[in-house]
C-alpha cells in the first residue's frame, strides 16, 4: 500500500496561539483514516493548511495523487492543490448559494474543462461537446448521492442534509485521490447519519481513493475509520485502530470522556 | 391606528424641518418676509399621506413573505423572465423587438434616433457592467472611466493620426480591456466596499488625468471634430450618419448580448459566478481566483471600450465632463435596478433609466428626486432587481428521473 499523504511535523501559529503544533499523519490509498478532537482542538485548521487555504508556519505536506509522483504541496494555491487531487468540503457549508444544484457539480469540474474565453463565445463543436459530457457526468454524480430530483433547484433551497451531500457531490466532481470531509454529518438525523456512512463506503470502494474525515459523531468515526488520529489544542494526543484509540487513557480524559459515548 | 399615530408624527417632524425653505421666504428687495402657510399645509398633507403608503406597503410586504414563501410568489414575481424562457413566447416577441429596432430610424425624427443611440449605448455599458457586479460580485465604481478611455482612444487615434472608426472599434475595446486587467491587478485582494472605492477612486484618475494633461488631451475643452464612421468612403448627411450610428450600436448592442449571454452560461461564466458566491469554496474547487478576477475586469471593461469608441463618433466632440461618477452611478443602477446578472434587467434598466427621463422632461428638475427615490423603493421591496436572478436550468433526459416525479 502506498502512502497518499504524508505529513511531517506541521504546524500553524495565529499570532501566539499554536493551533497546529507538530503534527505527523499519514492516509494510505484506500483508506478511511478519522481525525477526531475536542472543539477548538485544530481539526480544520489541519485541512486548511494541507489543501492551501493557509500557509503552514512549519513543516512538510506531501501528496501523491493517483498514478502520478509525491508532491510537496505547502503553500501552494488552493486551486493548485485541488486540480493535483485532493478535494475537500467545509464544516460550515459553502455551497454556492444561488447557482443551481447542478450547476454547483459543474463548477467544481472546473480544473477539469478546458473551454475558454473564446471557446466561450464562438462554441465550436468540441466545446459543445465538452460542456454536454460535464452536464452528463455532474448529473450523474448527482444521481449517485440522490440528489438528481433536485438539479435545477437552487442550492439554497436544499434542505440541510442534502447541502451536505451536494458539497460531498461537488468534492467528487474534481475527481480527487483524497478526500477529505469536515464533519460531515454534522446537523443530520441518525436516519441520514446512517446512508451518509453507506455512501462514504461506497464512494471509498466505487471511486478508489482515501478519505481523511473529521468527525464529532462517535458512532461513525467507530464503524467507518480503519484508523483514527486524536487531536488535543493542536497536538496529536493518540493514534491507532479504533480499539485501541477508545481504550487510550489519555483520550478517554481529553474526549471520550467528556463527550461520554463510546 | 399605530399606522396613523406614526405617519402622523412623521408629517409633523418634516412640516418643522421644512419650515425655513417652504414657508418662510425673505423678500430681500423690500425687506419683508413673506409666510406661505399653503406650503405648509402641502407638506404635511403630502407626507402624511406617502408615510402612510410606505407603512402599508412594509407592512404587507411582511406579510406576503409570511404566508406565502415558495412557488405562488416566484411565479408571480417573475412573469417577465418565465415568459421569456419560452420559446413559443420568446421567439416571436424578440422577432417582434428586433423588427421594431431595424425599423425604428424611419418611423422618427432624428433627435428620437439620438435618445436612442445613447439607450442602446448604456445598454452595452450596463452588460459590460453586469459581468463584473452581476456576474462575478465585484462592486465596481469607476466604469465611467473605460468608456472614457475608449472614447478618447478613437478621439486621440482620429485627431492625430487620422485613424478611421472601424480600426479605432476594436482597439478601444483593447484599451479599455488592457485598462482593466490592469485596474484589477491591485484590487485583487480587495473586496465589497473596499474595492467599490479603490475603483471609484481609479475612475476619477483617469478623469482628472484626461481633464489636466492639456497638450495631449485638450484638457477640460476635450477634443472636437471628430470623423464621424466611413461607409465605403461615402459622404453621409447629419442626419443619415446618425442612422448609421444607430445601426452600428444595434448592432453591437446584439453582439454584445449575445457574447454575455454565452459568457454566462459557459465553464468561465460559472466560474465567476462561484467567485461571487463564496470565494474560498472556489479556490477549493480548483478555481485560479487571480485569473477569474482579471477576466471579469477584462471581459466587462472592453464592453464600455466599444461604447466608448461610438460615442465619440456620434458626438464628434468629447470632454472628460462626459465622463464622470455620475455616469458611473448610472451604469451601476442601470444594473443594479434591473437585476443583478440579467441581461433582460440591463435592458428595463436602461429603459428606466435613460429613456423615461428623456420622454419625461417635464420632470427633469425632478429627475434626481425620482431616480433616488426609485432606487431607495427598488431596495426595500424587490432587492433582487426588476427581473430576479435565478440559476439557469439544464435540461437533462434521464427515464429514471421521469418515473421517480411520476409515483
Ligand atoms: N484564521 C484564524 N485566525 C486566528 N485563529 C484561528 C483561525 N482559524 C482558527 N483559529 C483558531 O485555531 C484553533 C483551532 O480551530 P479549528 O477551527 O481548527 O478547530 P476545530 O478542531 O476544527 O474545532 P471544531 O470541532 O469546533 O470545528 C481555535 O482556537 C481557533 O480559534
Ligand atoms: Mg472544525
Amino acid at each position: 500500500m502506498s502512502t497518499v499523504l504524508n505529513v511531517n511535523s506541521l504546524s500553524k501559529s495565529f499570532g501566539g496561539l499554536r493551533a497546529l503544533n507538530d503534527v505527523d499523519l499519514q492516509v494510505d490509498s484506500g483508506e478511511i483514516v478519522a481525525l477526531i478532537g475536542p472543539n477548538g482542538a485544530g481539526k480544520t485548521t489541519f485541512f486548511n493548511c494541507i489543501t492551501g487555504i493557509y500557509e503552514p508556519t512549519d513543516g512538510d505536506v506531501f501528496f501523491t495523487p493517483h498514478d502520478e509522483e509525491e508532491r510537496r504541496v505547502n503553500g501552494m494555491k488552493p486551486n493548485k492543490v485541488t486540480e493535483l487531487g485532493m478535494a475537500r468540503t467545509f464544516q460550515n457549508i459553502r455551497l454556492f448559494k444561488n447557482m443551481t444544484v447542478l450547476e454547483n457539480v459543474m463548477v467544481a469540474r472546473h480544473c477539469r474543462t478546458k473551454a475558454g474565453i473564446l471557446d466561450a463565445l464562438l462554441r465550436p463543436p468540441h466545446v459543445k461537446r465538452e460542456e454536454k459530457e460535464n452536464i452528463e457526468k455532474s448529473y450523474e454524480l448527482l444521481k449517485y448521492v440522490g440528489l438528481n430530483q433536485h438539479y435545477n433547484d437552487l442550492a439554497c433551497n436544499l434542505p440541510y442534509g442534502d447541502q451536505r451531500k451536494l458539497e460531498i457531490a461537488r468534492a467528487m466532481a474534481t475527481e480527487p485521490s483524497l478526500l477529505l470531509l469536515d464533519e460531515p454529518a454534522a446537523g443530520m438525523n441518525p436516519q441520514e447519519t446512517a446512508s451518509l456512512k453507506e455512501l462514504v463506503l461506497d464512494i471509498r470502494d466505487k471511486f478508489n481513493l482515501a478519505i481523511l474525515l473529521i468527525e464529532h459523531d462517535m458512532s461513525m468515526v467507530m464503524s467507518l475509520s480503519e484508523r483514527i488520529y486524536v487531536m488535543e489544542y493542536g497536538c496529536l494526543i493518540s493514534q491507532g485502530t479504533p480499539e485501541e484509540v477508545s481504550k487510550d487513557p489519555q483520550v478517554i480524559k481529553a474526549y471520550l470522556g467528556e463527550e461520554s459515548h463510546a | 391606528m399605530q399606522g396613523l399615530k406614526q405617519s402622523i408624527i412623521t408629517s409633523l417632524w418634516f412640516m418643522f424641518l421644512t419650515f425655513p425653505i417652504m414657508v418662510a421666504r425673505v423678500n430681500t428687495i423690500e425687506n419683508t418676509v413673506e409666510w406661505r402657510w399653503m406650503n405648509l399645509a402641502y407638506v404635511g398633507v403630502g407626507v402624511f399621506f406617502l408615510s402612510y403608503v410606505w407603512r402599508w406597503a412594509l407592512a404587507r410586504k411582511e406579510a406576503k413573505q409570511y404566508e406565502a414563501p415558495s412557488t405562488e410568489t416566484a411565479k408571480k414575481q417573475s412573469w417577465l423572465s418565465r415568459a421569456m424562457e419560452e420559446p413559443a413566447v420568446a421567439r416571436p416577441a424578440l422577432a417582434a423587438l428586433f423588427a421594431l429596432s431595424v425599423a425604428m430610424p424611419m418611423l422618427v425624427t432624428t433627435y428620437q434616433t439620438n435618445i436612442f443611440i445613447s439607450f442602446l449605448l448604456y445598454v452595452v455599458l450596463g452588460l459590460g457592467l453586469n459581468i463584473i457586479v452581476g456576474v462575478a460580485g465585484l462592486l465596481f465604481l469607476g466604469h465611467a472611466a473605460f468608456y472614457a478611455i475608449g472614447a478618447y482612444s478613437y478621439a486621440l487615434l482620429n485627431h492625430y493620426f487620422g485613424i478611421g472608426f472601424w480600426i479605432a472599434l476594436p482597439l478601444g475595446g483593447l484599451f479599455a480591456c488592457l485598462g482593466g486587467i490592469m485596474l484589477a491587478f491591485p484590487v485583487l485582494r480587495l473586496r465589497g466596499d473596499y474595492l467599490a472605492i479603490v475603483t471609484l477612486g481609479f475612475g476619477e484618475i483617469i478623469r482628472l488625468v484626461l481633464e489636466n494633461w492639456g497638450s495631449l488631451t485638450g484638457g477640460p475643452s476635450g477634443i472636437s471634430n471628430i470623423d464621424r464612421p466611413g461607409l465605403f468612403g461615402m459622404e453621409l448627411s447629419v442626419a443619415d450618419a446618425n442612422i448609421y450610428i444607430y445601426y452600428i450600436v444595434l448592432a453591437l448592442a446584439i453582439i454584445t448580448m449575445i457574447a454575455v449571454q454565452r459568457l454566462k452560461n459557459s465553464r468561465i461564466g460559472r466560474a465567476l459566478q462561484a467567485l461571487r458566491e463564496d470565494e474560498i469554496a472556489c479556490q477549493a474547487m480548483g478555481i485560479d481566483r487571480v485569473n477569474v478576477k482579471l477576466m471579469a475586469f477584462g471581459l466587462g471593461t472592453a464592453w464600455a471600450g466599444f461604447a466608448g469608441v461610438i460615442f465619440a463618433a456620434k458626438t464628434t466632440f468629447i470632454n472628460p465632463a462626459s465622463f464622470t461618477f455620475m455616469e458611473s452611478a448610472i451604469i451601476l443602477s442601470i444594473v443594479v435596478l434591473g437585476g443583478m446578472g440579467s441581461n433582460l434587467g440591463v435592458i428595463l434598466g436602461s429603459a428606466f433609466l435613460v429613456l423615461m427621463p428623456e420622454y419625461l422632461r417635464a420632470f427633469s428638475e425632478y429627475r434626481m428626486i425620482i431616480f433616488a427615490a426609485a432606487m431607495v423603493l427598488m431596495m426595500v421591496f424587490r432587492p433582487q432587481g426588476l427581473i430576479a436572478p435565478k440559476g439557469r436550468k439544464y435540461h437533462v433526459d434521464d427515464p429514471d428521473l421521469i418515473k421517480e416525479g411520476e409515483a
